[in-house]
């Protein structure tokens, strides 16, 4: 209902919404729930167990009832909380879990099932047949069970990270948080206000009193304008801080356009921000706690602090007949405002012996709200004093346990609250997190004057930390009232009384949990699931824990808490993930013939980050496998073009280069002389092969490595260890150089010519034998030329600076083309390697030494390297170990799969038989028949042996006889031609 | 978590990488102190001297001291043991 005047809502400015499918209107300033409130909806969702009708209960985003879901299509957004929703035109909302609707739904049927449906009921009766569970009553208890589902279609929508630094950070934006950040801007600190409002002020807004001579929500506008006038000072609204991380880092979800209408623009809905401050203030306020009472869950009954929200704030009265039920002083303001507004108040309840009122009200002093009546709403409520039961009329009840002061932030980093008898509430620990100063009511003050004076001080403490002057902020006279409470945490009678409204967690079920001896809160909490809900059991979790502490004989201390961790409120998965998809999870790294490759029709293969061609078809192939026997036999027979740019190249210099590589590898790199190349074999310090490749001496103090293109990150970190901890006097520097040169393999009979024509230069043998190394000119450009063979035909990788990597490319596939050669992609590479039995990391897998290999004559004796001590264990030298063959097939099956186990002729093809594994297989143009490399126990020795492989995922056994691991040209004279 | 990088400065968490207890590298063949080094680890309730590679900043391998019950760091050097 709403109110004739007041509010700080805009009431020339209606706003036409809709709720489960009916037209409403609310005002500028409404949030979904003040508006429904309005309108008299009073059921806006249905339980999460027992589907009983709910209405809203807080104003705030502590709401564990009116959860809605928000948006059509793929923009739907389930559990919206309705009390933080702020209404916007055309804003299309629906009730959760109900079916066919909110007012009436089939599943309510559970909640006369009640007395069966307690804490731990499905543990208990679903456990037989053990089958059923997965197949049978987890689908069916998770239909019947939970809140809004998501629409399962791609979100469409914006999100957005960001980092902000500051000084001092201030955590909500009431009347500590603004007289703390006005002291703190006014003495020149960097300040960032944040608070989850639209609106800043916090209670400020929702109470009736003054600060300074002008109203509180006055003061709180002309404050804010002040601090947003300040440089120095910045203030995010819609801003909830939901996490505290190390070293002053605080996580903070913005909801930047979650209150306009759809088709937002480019804009994000969300952004998640981590804020890195010096100094922060909790200025997060207190959440108000109910009372438990035999159907306290019926909508009407609310927050008395909600219900003075709805009444100063949004001018909306929650009933025509108030009762105010509450233990403590600060409920009797809800009866006073609503007295004021006009509305009739039932009955003012206090449970409290020997309270006072001067209010005009039908007062109950030591008495209590026994029950409400109705089954879709408060209707009635029974009032028990100490003569006996009083029935009334009324429509809501507000209710207030006291406060619990917001100390969530200050517990996530395992800080346990304090228990503050006197206020019968936890306090923030003291310290509990560095640099982070409790304030106002989230440190138990909760009188205005009480709040202004304790963010001044709080700004005090932090700007003495930053070594800044406090500059002589006055602090205005405000509300200095009492806060005088006697503990109340449920109302003893039959009947359910619920504590966790949204889990549907009754008094019973927490009493049942201590019955069954599950005493420790942790375990009280996840038996009965109080306070697991979205909300976290803001406002349930002080009453459960009271009420196990009373069972369990326990005071409240000792009973404890369960763990407060991040978030504080809901985020979004995709917030915290913004920028995370497509490319922005996997950026491209695309080489500098990627254009030209794409024009020549070739399909890209990912290899890591990177992208490389995997083949070039030409006119009339149909299939993959023609381009690539084509391109095998071109560079068997004329020359082959391949980008090989993406192997990691890593530039070392220094006096003690030399033996800096000495070092990093098995083998020996100080004796290779300038202008020559040699291929390096480098161990993890555990003794396992890391990475090979080849390594030129372009002078006396100057190398330039290149590592698999998998590993090269992991190679320079690793060298990067070497150099700076396990060397660091050594005269060594690295750089990667990855990115810097373009690198393409010339390989084939004519690769030679090619380049002999192409560079005006003499490359014979005498000149530049095999592994030969040195600079060369092309066009006037200064490039590096390198014999190096990864196919086993005489070849060449030239290297020219990045920039001119396309036309580099460009003009090596055309003289090839003239020279009857072409491009060829990864798929022939792996071919012509594997005809040679060259390595790739399909064999260095992490789990092969270099004896497996056959490369134990790499490991140079007479000088330390990494991992030799390790590589000299016995179970790393062992003969039985399985080490590198090849493989041919010899049965009427032709077929070899990498991944396939390899098993003696007779044995059964059981794990435990299994000797050895293939690593790469391909089919080899060149022999016309398929090979595979694989490891296989004593394989050395059994060159010439027939073994079966066994693919069992793709049901193929094949006959392989063992070969030695190069198939072609194993004496070399092809790569020496 | 924030390390504050001799080179940088005080950075987010994100451009680092954990590179394992600082221990120091045994010489010699293969014994206990190697067994030690390449497999045991010690899980302490405080104080822990680790390596942290700044991976997204200017490569430098970190030794820090950092406090596993608190996330306190303690100290930050360069572990080449030289000045910034």
């Amino acid at each position: 209902m709403r109110l004739s005047s007041g509010g700080l809502i805009d009431r020339t400015q209606p706003i036409g919404f809709q709720f489960d499918g009916h037209d409403y209107a609310g005002f500028q300033g409404d949030t979904l729930a003040s508006a429904l409130l309005a309108n008299g909806v009073r059921t806006v969702a249905r339980s999460f167990k027992y589907h009983r009708p709910r209405g809203i209960f807080s104003a705030g985003s502590e709401e564990p009832n009116a959860l809605v879901t928000l948006g059509t299509g793929a923009q739907t957004e389930p559990n919206v909380r309705a009390t933080t929703q702020e209404l916007f035109a055309g804003l299309q909302a629906r009730a959760q879990n109900c079916w066919p609707s909110v007012d009436w739904d089939v599943m309510q049927v559970n909640d006369l099932l009640a007395d069966f449906l307690g804490a731990g009921f499905y543990y208990k009766t679903f456990m037989w047949p053990k089958k059923a569970w997965e197949a049978v009553y987890e689908p069916l208890i998770r239909r019947a069970a939970g809140i809004g589902k998501l629409s399962g279609a791609d979100d469409p929508d914006l999100n957005e990270k960001a980092f902000a630094h500051c000084d001092l950070l201030v955590i909500g934006a009431g009347p500590t948080g603004l007289m703390a950040a006005l002291v703190a801007a006014e003495a020149g600190a960097d300040v960032i206000l944040c608070d989850e409002d639209a609106t800043l002020g916090g209670r400020l807004n929702a109470e009736v009193e003054e600060i300074g001579g002008q109203s509180a929500r006055d003061w709180a506008a002309a404050t804010l304008a002040r601090l947003s006038d300040m440089a120095n000072v910045r203030i995010m609204t819609r801003t909830t801080v939901t996490g505290v991380y190390d070293q002053g880092t605080f996580g903070a979800l913005e909801r930047v356009c979650r209150h306009l209408p759809p088709g937002r623009g480019k804009r994000p809905v969300d952004c998640f921000w981590r804020i890195v401050a010096k100094q922060a203030v909790l200025a997060a306020g207190a959440i108000e706690r109910p009372v438990a009472f035999r159907n306290n869950d019926r909508p009407g009954v609310m927050l008395a602090g909600a219900v003075r929200s709805y009444v100063n704030r949004y001018a909306v009265s929650p009933g025509r007949a108030v009762t105010v039920f509450g233990n403590n002083d600060n409920a009797h303001r809800t009866a006073r405002d609503l007295l004021a507004a006009g509305v009739h108040v039932a009955a003012l309840v206090d449970a409290r012996e020997g309270a006072k009122t001067d209010l005009a009200v039908p007062f109950y002093p030591g008495a209590v709200v026994e029950r409400v009546f109705g089954a879709n709403g408060v209707e009635a409520v029974s009032i028990r004093t100490a003569k006996g039961r009083e029935r009334l009329h009324s429509d809501c009840v507000a209710v207030s346990g006291g406060w619990n002061p917001s100390v969530h932030l200050t517990c996530h980093l395992n800080g346990r609250p304090v228990w503050d008898a006197g206020l019968a509430a936890f306090l923030p620990a003291p310290g509990a997190v560095p640099n982070l100063i409790p304030a106002g009511a989230a440190a138990g003050v909760f009188s205005t004057a009480g709040c202004l004076a304790s963010g001044a001080e709080a700004a005090g403490k932090a700007l003495l930390a930053l070594g800044l002057n406090a500059a002589n902020t006055t602090i205005p006279q405000a509300e200095d009232g009492t806060y005088d409470i006697t503990p109340l945490w449920q109302v003893p009678g039959r009947g359910r009384a619920w504590l966790d409204l949204h889990n549907d967690v009754t008094v019973k079920d927490v009493r049942g949990a201590a019955v069954e001896n599950f005493r420790s809160v942790e375990h009280m909490k996840r038996y009965t699931t109080q306070g697991m809900a979205p909300d976290q059991g803001k406002t349930s979790n002080m009453g459960a824990l009271a009420v196990l502490a009373d069972v369990t004989g326990r005071e409240v201390p000792q009973t404890g808490t369960t763990t407060y961790r991040p978030p504080f409120v809901p985020v979004p998965i995709a917030a915290l993930g913004a920028g995370g998809r497509g490319m922005g999870f996997a950026p491209r790294r695309l080489t500098t013939s990627h254009d030209v490759s794409l024009s020549m029709n070739a399909p890209m293969i990912e290899a890591g980050l990177w992208y490389r061609s995997s083949y070039f078809p030409r006119q009339g192939e149909a299939t993959w496998r023609q381009s690539c026997d084509r391109e095998v036999a071109m560079v068997r027979n004329a020359v082959g073009i391949c980008d090989v740019s993406t192997l990691g190249k890593i530039d070392i210099q220094g006096a003690d280069a030399a033996r800096f590589l000495d070092f990093v590898y098995t083998n020996t790199f100080s004796t290779l002389k300038p202008g020559r190349v040699r291929y390096g074999l480098m161990l993890r310090e555990d003794g396992f092969v890391m990475d090979d490749g080849t390594t030129a001496r372009l002078g006396p103090q100057h190398y330039v490595m290149t590592t698999t293109t998998a590993a090269a990150g992991l190679v320079m970190m690793h060298l990067e260890f070497v150099a700076q901890v396990l060397k660091p006097d050594w005269d060594v520097r690295l750089i990667s150089v990855t990115e810097q040169w373009a690198q393409v393999a010339v390989a084939g009979p004519k690769s030679r010519a090619l380049l002999q024509d192409l560079l005006g230069q003499d490359l014979s043998n005498d000149v530049f034998p095999v592994m030969a190394c040195g600079p060369v000119t092309l066009a006037g450009v200064e490039g590096r030329l390198f014999r190096i063979s990864f196919s086993g035909e005489l070849a060449y990788e030239i290297a020219m600076p990045a920039r001119y990597g396309e036309s580099l490319f460009r003009l090596l596939v055309a003289r090839a083309e003239a020279l009857g050669g072409g491009a060829y992609g990864l798929e022939a590479l792996n071919i012509l390697r594997l005809e040679k039995g060259l390595l790739t990391h399909a064999e260095l897998d992490g789990r092969t030494t270099a004896q497996d290999l056959g490369l134990e004559r790499m490991m140079a004796p007479g000088k330390d390297f990494i991992g030799k001590a390790a590589a000299s264990r016995p179970g790393l030298v062992a003969e039985d170990r399985a080490r590198l063959i090849a493989l041919k097939p010899v049965g009427p099956v032709k077929q070899i799969t990498a991944g396939a186990f390899l098993f003696e002729q007779d044995a059964e093809p059981v794990r435990t038989n299994a000797q050895g594994h293939v690593t790469s297989a391909g089919f080899s143009p060149t022999l016309g028949h398929t090979i595979g490399l694989a490891f296989l126990q004593n394989g050395a020795d059994r060159v010439g042996e027939r073994v079966h492989m066994v693919d069992h995922l793709r049901q193929i056994t094949t006959l392989c006889e063992v070969c030695e691991p190069v198939f072609f040209d194993p004496e070399g004279g092809r790569t020496r031609g | 978590m924030r390390l504050t990088c001799p080179n940088c400065g005080a950075r987010d968490l994100r451009e680092f990488t954990y590179q394992g207890a600082a221990l120091n590298r045994p010489e010699g063949d293969w014994g206990e102190s190697w067994d030690a080094y390449v497999h045991l680890r010690d899980n302490p309730a405080g104080p822990s001297q680790e390596y942290w590679y700044h991976g997204l900043g200017c490569a430098a391998f970190l030794r820090v001291e950092r406090d596993t019950r608190t996330h306190d760091i303690l100290l930050v050097a360069l572990a080449s043991g030289g000045a910034a």
